[in-house]
């Protein structure tokens, strides 16, 4: 065994070490006044000296900037701690693969295992209790890590598997005993009984892996059983919330450029006649909430093999995220135990996302990031990825009997086991106890071979149909693949990477990386050769048959017999009651306060603020086709409403890309949350120069509870919603997806997030050259505001800003709000409009201060002359009211006439002009001057809170 | 006429091979995608073509620094053909992590076999960051890329782009291409140079002028509509443009 400690030479600045000295200050220590940060290896091996040296030399401890120590932990002078975080074992340490493969092109081929962990050297005055709140908050992630003591780094042996065949004893148990099992396995009652009913027909218990196969089939994560459960609401009964809502509002409108809605991994829809789009976004909260790194980016693993597992697999383009956190300046004392600090959280999901998708090459173009006390237990992980795909591909294809099962990718590991059952539950605080296996850390270079060699397997026709391994693993991914034909898989041929693994971990395991391939076996060689070729992992696991049963065997026993008919659709319906009381809010009755301190509080707020810190740290340009970027304007800084990308480079047709989300609104009626999200995100797309022929929605929905009567009845309200606006858009749903428990639970008392609906949209713009940023073009431009105005605060950032929640919530209207929008493309088409930005967070005043420090130019604009729906007779009210459909447009004055022309049947007025003059000027109904405040000045409100 | 052919070298975790071959084909060239392992499997030859290229990406995960597995990998099992390529008088190109991966080899700055005195390593932000920077080309380079280039706007996106080296490496190194202000003044700070590399330095050569390597992306900004501020009448014809058809013009002029 060796150990090697590097660290940098002297001169070099550690920036690692520089940002713990920050992080610990937050926590207020300011007595550390510096941390160094090394890196240390163990080396399983008996080296001789110049094997060791070789390997430092080349591979470890760069020879201009770091020096290399060899043997254990030097004794630090006093006043300097020492701490040394190693990975738990069994987590896979994702520098392992890659140092054995590179000591391995140095000739050196006795080296056995290596392991790496980190030593943290503090300096400055710390008691221990202060040391150890150092290491619980920031340097070690108990479900993963561990501080080393004095004895070296473990490499541990597994244990071999013996195969012993386990039953369930279902029927000769008594009915605690029944409940017990269900418990165990997260079924119903109800679920239960129609098991025990169908093994009675067999005369027969079930073995373990049959219940659990079940289990992850019938979870909530994997049947959505909520959207298709009949529903008691209001005296109505709604016979499949999704069926009657979503996915009817995508029927009725029948569009022939939707291409695949809601039957594959993304819904697809058509680009240019050649190529076809897909769009998909997952939720990965809870492993989030856990281990913030691990969940993230196996969120975004997740999400991004969807893209592939579409029709016959699609090229991951684009990579939006959406987060909701609590509030970053949360007290620790209102922190619940054993919950990560929201801090912690945004900057280990930020640097997950981001960690993992710029290794795959995805530029990552749009999102948001929320923040809301109620957060904080249940951090909501929004990702989504774009995919792109020959339009001839976009269909999930069909294998026959004889077909082979391919496996591809990373190897199968105890790696989530039981993630998909835990998705679905609530979190308490002994979750961060319990759910050890359901967190890993990914290794998105395995998924990026993966892309690279699907792509060119598709090209060469290779397989038939693929879909990817996520939730529920094996057990989801062949079950769902094989129910109109049916299967047997050999478990024992699963490529692992441990001994140990029982043949129902190996089902159920939910190890990243993974893909299944259905292949004819006249392709099956050429097809393991390509795999080869790029050094990812293929094998054959099984073959597809034609008596609709699933077979699973372990060597030469048959461990699972099921009917694929039982399995899909042997699940008894859930019948659930709703109801939605309307909640009680009050408008509320307050003096106006100053108003340029208010607009500085609301753009300075944690939701309105600058995001720069996270965008940046994506790689937004990778693949080259960003057209309008997520920042914008004169320096780069200003925040672009939807992105645009051209997927297809000798091309000038774009793709728009737009968030919309509004949990705030859903406190006083989710009903209009969902209305606003959608009206939010098209007008997103119409900002930037888009238009609503062609522009599809995904819906996300993350309930605190959906199986009390009170969030079921929010839910059915929310969907009511995606319908009534949806078929007016003419905006059709093509995929979505729920994340309906999300709850924490602590000292009795039940801690709910917000109803939070995510609308996602992706657009199709014939030419890119038609796009708009949002930012100020020149002084002497026309400002527009295009849109009514109404007395609508309620669950504003205004209000919010000074703790009101209010009732008048924006509505939408979405006729016209329609035709506003038709009109208003209609003008960025004949490129009559040289900037324009939606309003949103913070209403006008937001709108114009951010255009104006984006294009850095200045504003005066007089409030009287901005359409009202109805008299509001406070400038404040004007300002911040959130009314939805409005629109801020600049005009060359040249342009007016013709701009005025086609937007006559819409409300709108001239409200002002751009200066060259460095202030906003905002003049009040009474027609003095009640704003006036340099732009500089409020850039720098906004751009502050962030600023890490 | 003869195709100018250019083998774009992937290895697992290279990302940014598609639109570097697209730009060099813009730029008139013919190009492969060849994955390291039909190099070393002798599947593909090096010998067959004119132009290296190594674009970015993370390769290997960039695990234990970035670049540095495949620059073992590279220094170790095609060092030999690598050498024979440069000997014949043709061309490599390093961009972002093939910047990295030419530096830890030794190709850059050259030649091979010396130590090199010099390495690419975290940024001082300590963070990977996406943002456009402008660049000098220094006028007295002998890069055959960047000739008759001044002024360029290009995006970098890397966390290990800060130039270190050996005194006497950097007094000696061909730097061509410098971070600078909006002006084109060097020594403008950060966010300029967006890394903290020593002497601003975003590019560099070999003694021949013919191995060039730079930290910003020049396949990202080879259209109009690449520009961040294109939106904003400030897009010219794609800055990075020409660095790929100088490649191209100089292998033709043979």
């Amino acid at each position: 065994m060796h150990r090697v400690e590097v660290c940098l030479k002297e001169q070099l600045p550690d920036a690692r070490g520089q940002g713990l000295v920050r992080d610990i200050h937050d926590l207020g220590m300011n007595t550390v006044s510096d941390v160094c940060v090394r890196d240390v290896y163990w080396l399983d091996a008996e080296l001789n000296p110049d094997e060791l040296k070789l390997i430092c030399r080349s591979l470890l401890a760069n020879p201009v900037t770091q020096h290399y120590r060899l043997g254990p932990e030097a004794k630090t002078e006093p006043g300097i701690y020492s701490v040394e975080v190693a990975y738990n074992a069994g987590v896979a340490d994702p520098v392992e693969e890659t140092a054995m493969k590179a000591v391995l092109d140095l000739g050196v081929d006795s080296v056995r295992a290596i392991k790496t962990a980190k030593r943290y050297l503090i300096s400055g005055q710390l008691g221990k209790d202060q040391l150890e709140t150092i290491c619980n908050r920031l340097l070690v992630n108990p479900i993963i890590q561990h501080v080393v003591a004095e004895e070296p780094v473990v490499f541990p042996e597994n244990p071999r598997y013996s195969f012993k065949l386990e039953h369930i004893d279902l029927l000769t148990v008594d009915q605690s005993q029944r409940c017990q099992i269900a418990q165990q396995f997260g079924f119903s009652t109800d679920e239960l009984q129609a098991i025990t009913g169908y093994f009675k027909n067999l005369g027969r218990n079930p073995t373990d892996v049959e219940l659990e196969t079940l289990a992850q089939t019938w979870s909530e994560h994997c049947v959505h059983k909520t959207f298709k459960s009949k529903i008691y609401f209001n005296g109505t009964v709604i016979d499949n919330l999704l069926r009657s809502t979503i996915v009817k509002a995508t029927e009725e409108l029948d569009k022939p450029w939707c291409l695949s809605v809601f039957e594959d991994n993304a819904g697809v829809i058509d680009f240019d006649g050649q190529w076809a789009v897909c769009f998909k976004v997952e939720t990965h909260n809870h492993p989030s909430a856990i281990e913030p790194y691990g969940g993230a980016s196996t969120g975004i693993g997740g999400v991004v093999r969807d893209i592939m597992g579409t029709g016959l697999s699609a090229k991951p383009i684009a990579n939006t995220d959406v987060f909701c956190f609590g509030p970053p300046d949360l007290p620790y004392d209102r922190l619940p135990p054993a919950v990560l600090h929201p801090r912690r959280i945004l900057k280990g999901v930020r640097a997950g996302v981001a960690d993992y998708g710029n290794r795959l090459g995805i530029p990552t173009l749009n999102g948001a990031i929320l923040f809301d006390e109620r957060y904080t237990a249940n951090p909501l992980v929004y990702c989504g990825t774009v995919g792109l795909m020959p339009k001839k591909l976009a269909l999930p294809g069909k294998q026959k009997p004889g077909d082979l099962v391919v496996l591809a990718g990373g190897r199968t590991g105890r790696d989530g086991i039981h993630g998909v059952t835990f998705a679905s539950e609530q979190l308490t605080g002994e979750s961060t106890e319990l759910s050890c296996t359901s967190v890993q850390i990914g290794n998105p270079i395995v998924e990026k071979k993966l892309i690279d060699t699907l792509l060119q397997a598709r090209e060469r026709g290779l397989f038939v149909r693929i879909t990817d391994c996520g939730g529920g693993g094996l057990s989801s991914a062949v079950g769902e693949m094989a129910a109109e034909t049916g299967v047997r898989v050999y478990l024992d041929r699963v490529p692992l990477k441990y001994a140990g693994l029982s043949y129902a971990e190996i089902w159920i395991s939910e190890s990243q990386e993974r893909m299944v391939l259905a292949a004819p076996a006249e392709h099956a060689d050429e097809l393991l050769a390509l795999f080869d070729s790029e050094g990812v992992e293929a094998t054959i696991i099984g073959e597809f048959t034609g008596d609709k049963r699933l077979k699973l065997f372990y060597k030469d026993d048959q461990v699972c017999d099921l009917e694929m008919d039982f399995l899909h659709h042997g699940r008894p319906r859930l019948e659930m009651a709703a109801v939605w009381p309307k909640p009680q809010h009050l408008e509320p009755d307050f003096k106006p306060p100053d108003i340029i301190q208010s607009l500085l509080k609301v753009l300075g707020s944690w939701n309105v603020c600058s995001k720069e810190w996270v965008i940046r740290q994506y790689d937004h340009e990778v693949q080259g086709g960003s057209v309008l970027k997520p920042l914008v304007g004169k320096e780069n800084d200003g925040p672009g409403d939807a992105a645009i990308i051209r997927p297809v480079l000798d091309s000038t047709r774009g793709l728009v890309i737009a968030s919309g989300i509004n949990p705030k609104y859903g406190d006083i009626d989710p009903y209009w949350m969902a209305a606003s999200a959608i009206d939010e995100v098209l007008r997103q797309i119409i900002a930037v120069g888009g238009d609503l022929e062609r522009v599809a929605l995904l819906d996300n929905f993350s309930w605190g509870n959906a199986s009390r009567p009170e969030g079921l009845g929010a839910l059915v309200r929310a969907c009511q919603a995606c319908y009534d606006m949806a078929t007016v858009y003419g905006t059709p749903f093509i995929s979505g997806k729920d994340s309906l428990n999300n709850e924490f639970e602590f000292e009795g008392n039940i801690i709910s997030i917000p109803h939070t609906l995510l609308i996602s949209a992706i657009g199709v713009t014939e030419d890119v050259a038609r796009a708009i940023s949002m930012d100020f073009k020149q002084s002497g431009g026309l400002i527009y505001l295009i849109g009514s105005t109404q007395k609508e605060l309620g669950g504003s950032e205004y209000y919010r800003s000074l703790g009101f929640t209010g009732s008048r919530v924006p509505v939408v209207e979405p006729h016209q709000a329609k035709e506003l929008m038709d009109n208003l493309s209609r003008a960025t088409s004949r490129k009559l409009v040289r900037a324009c930005h939606d309003l949103s967070e913070g209403g006008l005043g937001v709108a114009l201060a951010e255009m104006a420090f984006a294009g850095g130019l200045g504003a005066r604009v007089y409030l009287d002359r901005v359409p009202l729906a109805e008299p509001i007779d406070r400038d404040d009210f004007i300002l911040f009211s959130e009314s939805n459909s409005r629109f801020l447009a600049e005009v060359a004055p040249e342009h007016r006439d013709e701009f005025e022309i086609i937007m006559s049947k819409t409300a709108f007025a001239q409200i002002g002009e751009v200066t060259s003059s460095d202030m906003l000027d905002i003049y009040g109904q009474k027609g003095d001057r009640i704003l006036s405040v340099a732009t500089s000045q409020l850039k720098e409100a906004w751009q502050k809170p962030l600023d890490w | 006429m003869t195709h100018i052919k250019t083998l774009v070298l992937r290895a697992p975790g290279t990302n940014c091979d598609e639109e570097t071959a697209f730009a060099f084909q813009q730029a008139g060239a013919v190009t492969s995608l060849v994955h390291i392992s039909q190099l070393i499997g002798r599947k593909s030859r090096l010998d067959d073509y004119q132009i290296l290229v190594i674009p970015g990406g993370f390769t290997y995960g960039d695990d234990l620094g970035a670049g540095l597995v495949l620059a073992n990998e590279i220094r170790l099992k095609l060092g030999r053909d690598i050498e024979d390529f440069i000997a014949s008088g043709r061309l490599i190109m390093g961009i972002c992590n093939g910047f990295q991966v030419l530096v830890k080899t030794g190709i850059l700055p050259g030649p091979m076999t010396n130590l090199p005195g010099l390495t690419l390593t975290s940024n001082d932000s300590g963070r990977f960051e996406c943002r456009w920077v402008h660049l000098g080309a220094n006028q007295k380079s002998r890069c055959v890329f960047t000739r008759g280039i001044e002024r360029l706007y290009l995006p970098v996106a890397h966390g290990e782009g800060k130039l270190v080296a050996d005194a006497e490496v950097l007094a000696r190194l061909d730097a061509a291409l410098h971070y600078t202000d909006e002006q084109g003044n060097r020594q403008a700070g950060y966010p300029h140079n967006p890394n903290g590399s020593a002497a601003d330095i975003a590019g560099i050569c070999d003694a021949t002028g013919r191995i060039f390597a730079l930290m910003p992306h020049p396949e990202r900004h080879i259209q109009p509509c690449q520009h961040p501020g294109w939106t904003r009448g400030q897009s010219g014809n794609g800055d990075g443009r020409k660095i790929f058809e100088n490649a191209v013009e100089w292998i033709k002029s043979l």
